[in-house]
């Protein structure tokens, strides 16, 4: 009989091009890359020096996300890049997509968005496959039992012209969620208490599989925001086993499968489990019963507290530190903090599901006074569908902004920022110092606490706006 | 790449646990499409006051810092972002090595595919490398040792892939191209297609 396998290393021995040994790394094929205007303008020119061509441009989604504005726009015509740097790094990805021979889902086609938001919805995400991006964040794939994990810019110019990794083989770490989730506790929640309770870096080295009753339990874009967090726990990739939910939410996409070629490509993917008996490296169990709405109080995402608990005490200085940037007292709960800006969005919620839960809770109420709230949706068919539903009206007459797609105030390099000292509650997934704007102070949370904290004009409990 | 054998520094020391890439290279400049002149920027938000003057008591501003090629840094150093700005900054502004407890998977594979080494030492070097800034350190990336300037030598460890490729300044991406024919074959023999 052959050992138990976990999905990990199902996927990473069905994509062996090379064995690795003591010596050299492992070849590792690579089924689908996402590039972005911010991390690859470095390897299409080490591949313009070389007179190298881009390998698969049938295997590469391109598009732009990071340095693009959110303004928003009555046309694409009309928007205006914040700063020339900016500017020229989108038409260098125009350029670089012309003479590659890539299609870019750019402004107006109607599928431009965050890499981790397009690849799902556009059905181009499948199980089994192997994917890659210049974005620490490519972990999202993960929740469709695909093996994905971010890259640097070298290996971005390896992967367009070879479509392979030099890769050593991770360890493999489970954790496991038993037990539901409490009403107005989401996955965001979820993953803040994961990274609290395992730390910053205790995947480092490893990829996390999430498995249990609240992981099966969860839609997909829950599943996403779960395995996109993964780098934030310091893990290459986290995944999910796929299931009739993963199957249902791909039927049917642009690029998923069609036809007889849909039957097999789900026949294949039902054998993408972790066999019984299979070991990991090492394993960690959370209730999910147990959790409440999560924030996080400084100044990274395993520095943690429940909405209703008082943010702990340390003497270690890395802490202390972290605090004193934070303006945020030892003792005290996060409720005590007033907000001066919300931002919903980012690929770790920027998905129609997250705008809908913003929606509900903003809908017949106000933004509180003097606060700042930007609703970001993750890609253009996101925003069309919001507006299809017609959240986009509800959001504007709570008196927050409905905004152009992109990564906005996740990633601060686009004319979206925070004002030094602000406090922003964001659904994004960093909270280092500086992440949204000098001297910004971030406060991480679902979109339910943020639209709540929004309204409240103080960090929220969501379950009281319900 | 050119090839690393050998470096003598003088280390620098940031003690904070978990310094990310955001603080080394932050977002806004990453506009940029070139490799170069990244260095200017790096921890900039620690270095700069809030009107834009230099902090003359930050560590990385003291003249003492200028020549001193090793950084040390508290545990976790090079979280977040995969961000290559971070390692190519770093390297923009003299530093050949950082030294920690425990380094970032992305940054760490950034760090050597550019030649700036990464290394790992065990709690009780790093606490003494700690209170001790400024002291010369020798590596050796041959034998992967670090020479403290007490005469110990103490190995560390380092993936052969990645020694060899510093050593003889191996290009990975010439490398990669060599098994075309693999990929190939793996290509045209899978059994399903992408």
């Amino acid at each position: 009989m052959n050992k138990p396998r976990t999905l990990f290393e199902k996927l990473w021995a069905e994509h062996i091009v090379v064995e690795e040994t003591p010596d050299i790394p492992a070849v590792l094929y690579i089924d689908l890359h996402i590039v972005h205007e911010v991390t690859t303008p470095q390897a299409f020119s080490t591949l313009r020096d070389l007179g190298l061509d881009v390998r698969r441009p049938d295997l590469t989604l391109a598009t732009l996300d990071h340095s693009t504005p959110t303004t928003p726009v009555a046309s694409f015509k009309d928007l205006l890049i914040a700063g020339e740097g900016a500017a020229n790094q989108v038409r260098q990805m125009e350029q670089n997509c012309a003479d590659f021979g890539l299609d870019l889902l750019g402004f107006g086609s109607g599928k431009r968005g965050i890499v981790h938001v397009i690849g799902p919805e556009l059905g181009a995400t499948q199980p089994g496959k192997t994917i890659v991006c210049g974005d620490s964040h490519s972990s999202t794939h993960g929740a469709f039992g695909a093996l994905a994990f971010g890259i640097g810019t070298t290996e971005v110019g390896h992967v367009l012209a070879t479509q392979c990794l030099l890769q050593r083989k991770p360890k493999t770490l489970a954790v496991n969620v038993d037990g539901k989730l409490q009403p107005g506790v989401t996955a965001k929640d979820l993953i803040l208490a994961i990274i609290g309770k395992i730390g910053v870096n205790g995947g480092t080295g490893h990829v996390i599989e999430y498995r249990g009753e609240a992981i099966e339990a969860m839609d997909m874009e829950s599943r996403m925001t779960i395995c996109n967090m993964s780098i934030e726990a310091g893990a290459r990739a986290g995944m999910i086993a796929p299931d009739e939910t993963t199957f249902d939410y791909l039927s049917g996409r642009d690029r998923a499968p069609q036809g007889a070629d849909w039957d097999s490509a789900v026949a294949r993917w039902r054998q993408l489990r972790t066999d019984d008996g299979a070991e990991f490296d090492k394993s960690v169990t959370v209730n999910a019963s147990e959790l409440e709405p999560m924030v996080t109080f400084g100044t990274n995402p395993g520095m943690v507290v429940g909405i209703n608990e008082l943010v702990p005490v340390s003497n270690d200085t890395s802490f202390q530190k972290a605090l004193d940037y934070m303006q945020i007292e030892s003792g005290r709960p996060m409720t005590d903090n007033a907000v001066d800006i919300v931002f919903v969005g980012s690929c770790t919620n920027g998905r129609i599901t997250d705008i809908e839960e913003t929606a509900k809770i903003l809908a017949g109420r106000k933004v509180a006074n003097g606060v700042r709230m930007l609703v970001v949706p993750g890609s253009e068919l996101v925003k069309k569908q919001a507006e299809d539903r017609g959240l986009d009206k509800i959001i504007i007459a709570a008196g927050a902004e409905w905004r152009e797609a992109g990564c906005s105030m996740c990633i601060g390099m686009n004319g979206d920022i925070a004002q030094p000292g602000q406090l922003s509650v964001s659904t994004s997934n960093r909270n280092f110092e500086g992440r949204q704007g000098v001297g910004a102070r971030t406060v991480l949370a679902s979109p339910a606490t943020a639209a709540a904290s929004a309204v409240a004009g103080y960090v929220a409990d969501p379950r009281a706006y319900s | 790449m050119k090839p690393i054998k050998h470096i003598q520094s003088r280390t620098v020391v940031l003690p904070t646990k978990d310094i990310d890439t955001d603080q080394i290279i932050a977002a806004r400049f990453l506009t940029t499409v070139s490799r170069e002149g990244l260095g200017k920027n790096v921890f900039y938000d620690l270095r700069h006051n809030k009107d834009g003057s230099e902090k003359s008591d930050f560590v990385l501003n003291k003249p003492d810092a200028k020549d001193c090629g090793i950084l040390v840094g508290g545990n976790n150093f090079g979280c977040g972002s995969s961000r290559e700005h971070a390692p190519w900054a770093l390297l923009d502004c003299g530093f050949k090595a950082v030294i920690s407890t425990e380094i970032a998977d992305i940054f760490r594979n950034n760090a050597l595919k550019n030649g700036l080494l990464a290394i790992v030492v065990d709690a009780d070097t790093h606490k003494w490398l700690l209170e001790n800034p400024g002291v010369q350190i020798d590596i050796d990336v041959e034998a992967a040792t670090l020479t403290l300037p007490n005469g110990s030598i103490l190995p560390f460890p380092i993936d052969g892939f990645a020694q060899h490729c510093l050593i003889e300044g191996v290009d990975q991406l010439g490398f990669l191209r060599n098994q075309h024919a693999q990929i190939e074959a793996f290509e045209e023999h899978r059994n399903w297609k992408p």
